[in-house]
């Protein structure tokens, strides 16, 4: 048989791309349910994590239903949507980042760690090579971190994929996110041996420098959406 | 057995590991040496990945060596190898979550690993399954061993530590050793790599240029 005949070529480019998309159709169709429910159960582990919970090995959902409390969704200037159209834990914060800041759905949730509320707030932002996510564990004066949690997409292992690590996530914990004014202030991060004028700033990563910042920028960017509902809360006291 | 391993079948095997080594002496997949070798554990299993991968879609393109038209041969290739890597990424993504989601960027990186073009067009197109098979296999372990080589050097100069955990003792640092930062930085594979071919060259003396 001639396999340099034209038709030939065509029949059998159709034929491979058709078998392969069917093999390939069927394979994610079949592992679909199973990717969703890890996915759902690994940002579960992931939210918990700025808990300082440890989640290795564990059942997520019996760990979600023990902590957290409450999934709340508030906008810009402190309201809690009653309604909202999305769940608290299905909100896509790159898509509500990419919104003007008061049509944004923000996704909290209320944690109760040994009879003690927590709030946990969702960050999304933008590393070296790509996307970094994270969640930070407020105290109930929202205002000092009770726990982080961030993880990336792509950064260098060694470098910026250090904030993935505890010993990085764990310097946040007792650092203020407001000033005395109950104003909202972000938490720096600068090079180690330096310092921040006027805010708590925790030591950086030596040579994951744009990773750092990057943190520093999505703390900045992701925090202050929820300023005015930091705001409301009196100092020692709950919010609402 | 022996019909399995006849002599050409184990050359096939033991070459790619030494005297034909797809970094060392060809300097293919050179890009991903550099990429995932910062650190043990990732360079190991991009390693077994791309073993793997290179088994399975050499028998494949073997099998069809016979019925791939001339004209589009690569675009065969590339078709077999992205979905074989497509079907490895949703397979771990699916029953070994934590070691996909370490992984994402490395397994994606397969399908341009220079190593799978090259052993699917140089070998398998021409070659038997069961040699094209342990063809694949050969190279991929050829490529393993250097990443695996090359991450030691960087985890334990770079980190002071491997897979993770700390191996050079506090008191070491406390007397002033310091990590060597640059081992971390893609140059410092690059280095290695190279110290690695200027040692297999010396013992292989067959290898060095006249």
């Amino acid at each position: 048989m001639n396999t340099n005949n034209n038709s030939y070529t065509l029949l059998y480019a159709t034929v491979m791309v058709v078998i392969v998309a069917l093999v390939l159709a069927l394979v994610s169709g079949s592992l679909k349910e199973k990717q969703t429910t890890n996915v759902e159960l690994d940002k579960m582990k992931q939210i918990l994590s700025s808990l300082n919970v440890d989640t290795q090995g564990q059942d997520a959902k019996a760990l979600w239903s023990q902590y957290i409390t409450e999934e709340q969704v508030v906008n810009s200037a402190a309201e809690v949507i009653a309604a909202p159209k999305v769940k608290a834990f299905d909100i896509v914060l790159k898509k509500e980042l990419a919104k003007p800041l008061d049509a944004r759905e923000l996704p909290l949730f209320v944690a109760n760690v040994d009879g003690a509320t927590k709030y946990i707030i969702s960050l999304y932002g933008a590393g070296l090579w790509g996307p970094i996510w994270g969640y930070v564990a407020l105290n109930e004066d929202m205002n000092t971190v009770y726990g982080t949690y961030f993880s990336h997409a792509s950064e260098t292992p060694g470098l910026g994929a250090e904030i993935a690590l505890k010993a990085f996530q764990e310097k946040f914990i007792g650092k203020s996110i407001l000033n005395d004014q109950r104003e909202f202030m972000s938490i720096a991060i600068v090079k180690p041996g330096q310092t921040a004028d006027g805010q708590d700033y925790v030591d950086g990563i030596s040579g994951g420098t744009i990773t750092s910042k990057g943190v520093e920028k999505m703390l900045q960017d992701c925090l202050g959406q929820y300023a005015a509902y930091f705001k409301q809360s009196t100092v020692g006291g709950t919010a609402q | 057995m022996s019909k399995l391993f006849s002599d050409k079948t184990k050359q096939v095997f033991l070459g790619p590991l030494s005297k034909n080594n797809p970094i060392a002496v060809q300097v293919l997949g050179i890009c991903s040496a550099l990429a995932v070798t910062a650190k043990l554990e990732p360079a190991i299993v991009m390693g077994l990945s791309v073993t793997i991968i290179l088994g399975f879609s050499n028998v494949i393109i073997s099998l069809l060596r016979n019925t791939i038209p001339n004209r589009i041969r690569i675009i065969v290739q590339l078709v077999v190898v992205a979905a074989l890597v497509t079907v490895v990424s949703e397979v771990l993504k699916a029953f070994a979550y934590d070691v996909s989601v370490q992984l994402s960027v490395y397994i994606g990186l397969i399908i341009t690993n220079c190593i799978l073009m090259g052993r699917l067009e140089a070998f398998a197109m021409g070659n038997r399954p069961w040699e094209s098979f342990v063809d694949g296999i050969g190279n991929g372990l050829g490529y393993a061993w250097i990443l695996v080589v090359t991450a030691f050097f960087r985890e334990l100069l770079g980190a002071g530590s491997l897979f993770g955990v700390k191996i050079i003792p506090q008191s070491f640092y406390d007397a002033g050793y310091v990590n060597n930062g640059l081992m971390v930085m893609p140059p410092m594979a690059l280095i290695i790599v190279a110290v690695i071919i200027w040692v297999h060259r010396s013992i292989n003396k067959e290898l060095q240029e006249k």
